[in-house]
């Protein structure tokens, strides 16, 4: 009896088994990369979980770092993300505006679009060496608020543009010419039609900065982190602490620090940073289903 | 979204310019229109700004107190010894390199494997959740990195290599390579995705398993934006700043194997510049790293763009 001609040959079932593992392994691949978040997030709930308490969040450091909260690093980091965001936003914004509404398709245009790409890879500990040289010391700002979130204001710039840029483009031309054809002016298509469609998709692309911001180290270290402060910065002139430079001091610089502390700061830290990010990307899925075209 | 190419209104119609001045628009709106143009070339300013002077201030040292091959060439970095100062960035170079190499081992095929397995063989909302994780994974402050590499790889890698300290290349690259990952993993997507359906079901209708067109078909295809992500991968690595500073010790040396010490550059500049007087020899020799740096990066990340350029252009 012959085999019949629809059935499995050799071949086939050895490509069968080949996709079997190989998608195997890749899920593999992929499953290890939601372990670390997972692992760390774990790790810092149950290590850090013995020190924290309403306490934690609202009392300053003492005893030198080894008891205590991380109150002044949170008022520190608000102050370093809402002067940043202050500064860097509108600009980005309106850099973004620029680059996909007005600018003509010239070399001028290509430059721009270069130093931006290139703004963005600059490692954050060489805007740190900006920081110092321009804000701190030539500027005379000294260390302080101001300086540390100028520093971070630049770095974050970049990200800012090209979200507002990718989020403008999305609008479809036919508006624009339609608003166009019907006698507004170009900045007039811009404010009653481009924004309103686009205003949420550069929000998301902002608020995904905050948490970049407020997660950064090394741009602050030196132009305006303290390590410790007795008291709360009042004006931005003053320096202040910082999340993300607490956790590296009681980490690294302070001795006898009980092991709970730096884990219950790492905690309050990443829950901000993943806090705003989760924001950012339930409000964009949000938008994305909601779209009108 | 398929609106992702730059749309220039200029080219696409002709734009009401030409009857703006007999509409008279109003003050506000080009006071409005001039700010935004200045925010545009302000972009390209603090670039320039940047370089310029990072540049600027190493200019001094690099060209009248160092002597250059030495500077690149020596291992021996000594910016604080009192009687013979010497300021070689081999070592400090080597660190960076070796910490880098090690972590693209690591993350290039975990990378490209999740980026293939999200791109192809997940779709809804399984796909939604893992690029979401990704975004997540890529959210976690350096800081916190390096606190974990001090705080739990470090008494790790002393237990299971019995080193005598956990703080080496191999937990920094562990460490830079799991913080590489979620860029080439985005990237890496979007290359995959960015090859035509066509292709794939070219590929399908000839009786090829989706395994074999994911590695005969869509690999090649996407070969130059798959090479642009690792490249990126490259670049967060080299100018990752404080997860090294707190996980790879604080050894300048050469290192001979993967559980030696090491410093790198970024390493170096964040340990040294709180202690040096502005404008001695040492603050230039740290913007003199800086400018090292800037370089390095700005290749890696020129490369990965003319890279993406030229596929946009085939």
């Amino acid at each position: 009896m012959n085999a019949s001609p629809f059935a499995t040959s050799a071949r086939t079932a050895t490509n069968r088994r080949v996709e079997s593992v190989g998608k195997t392994v890749l899920a593999g691949v992929t499953a290890l990369l939601i372990l670390p978040l997972t692992a760390i997030l774990g790790l810092l709930v149950i290590r850090g979980a013995p020190a924290l308490s309403m306490e934690f969040l609202l009392e300053a450091p003492a005893a030198g770092m080894t008891a205590g909260g991380v109150f002044p690093a949170i008022v520190g980091t608000l102050w370093l993300v809402g002067v940043s965001l202050a500064v860097s936003a509108p600009v980005g914004i309106m850099a973004g505006i620029y680059l996909n509404e007005y600018a003509r398709a010239n070399w001028l245009t290509r430059m721009v679009n270069l130093a931006i790409v290139n703004l963005a890879g600059v490692p954050s500990i060489v805007h740190a060496l900006f920081g110092v040289g321009v804000f701190v010391l030539f500027l005379g700002l000294g260390t302080s608020i101001l300086s540390a979130s100028l520093t971070l204001a630049i770095m974050t710039l970049p990200v800012i543009i090209a979200s507002t840029k990718e989020a403008l483009a999305a609008v479809p031309m036919a508006f624009r010419e339609a608003c166009w054809t019907l006698g507004a002016t170009r900045w007039q298509t811009i404010r009653h039609v481009v924004l309103p469609n686009s205003i949420s998709g550069i929000l998301t692309g902002v608020i995904l900065q905050v948490s970049r911001a407020a997660g950064e180290t090394a741009p602050i270290m030196f132009t305006g982190a303290a390590f410790y402060l007795p008291f709360l910065p009042q004006s931005v002139q003053d320096q202040c602490m910082a999340l993300s430079m607490h956790l590296f001091t009681v980490s690294t610089q302070v001795p006898n620090v009980p092991e709970a502390i730096p884990y219950a700061t790492a905690l309050v830290l990443l829950s901000v940073v993943l806090l705003v990010n989760l924001t950012a990307i339930t409000f964009r899925s949000y938008l994305r289903r909601n779209r009108k075209w | 979204m398929t609106a992702r190419q730059d749309v220039n209104p200029q080219q696409a119609t002709s734009p009401p310019d030409d009857d703006r001045k007999a509409r008279a628009g109003s003050a506000l709106e080009r006071v409005i229109e001039f700010a935004i143009k200045a925010s545009g070339f302000s972009a390209i300013l603090f670039v320039f700004a940047i370089f310029f002077f990072v540049f600027s201030t190493a200019s001094e040292f690099i060209f009248e107190k160092m002597d250059f091959v030495e500077f690149l060439t020596s291992p021996e970095w000594y910016p604080t010894s009192l009687s013979n100062k010497r300021y070689g960035t081999l070592a400090l170079l080597a660190g960076t390199v070796s910490v880098t190499g090690l972590a693209m081992i690591i993350a290039v095929p975990l990378g490209l494997g999740s980026a293939l397995f999200i791109s192809e063989f997940t779709s809804g909302s399984v796909k939604e959740g893992l690029k979401i994780t990704i975004e997540l994974l890529a959210a976690i402050p350096s800081v916190v990195w390096g606190f974990i590499g001090l705080a739990v790889m470090n008494p790790l890698i002393i237990e299971v290599f019995d080193a005598p300290i956990g703080l080496n290349v191999l937990n920094g690259g562990i460490i830079l390579g799991l913080m590489s990952v979620p860029i080439i993993v985005s990237i890496g997507e979007d290359a995959l995705k960015a090859v035509p359906d066509s292709f794939r079901e070219a590929s399908l209708a000839l009786g090829a398993t989706r395994w074999q067109t994911a590695r005969k078909v869509l690999f090649p295809a996407a070969r130059s934006g798959l090479l642009a992500a690792v490249l990126l991968g490259v670049g967060r690595a080299i100018g990752e700043t404080m997860a090294v500073l707190m996980a790879t010790g604080h050894a300048v040396q050469i290192p001979s194997s993967p559980l030696d010490s090491v410093r790198t550059l970024t390493a170096t500049i964040a340990a040294e510049l709180g202690e040096t007087a502005a404008g001695s020899d040492h603050y230039q020799a740290l913007f003199a790293v800086g400018v090292l740096l800037f370089l390095l990066t700005f290749g890696v990340n020129l490369a990965a763009d003319l890279i993406v350029r030229g596929r946009s252009a085939r």
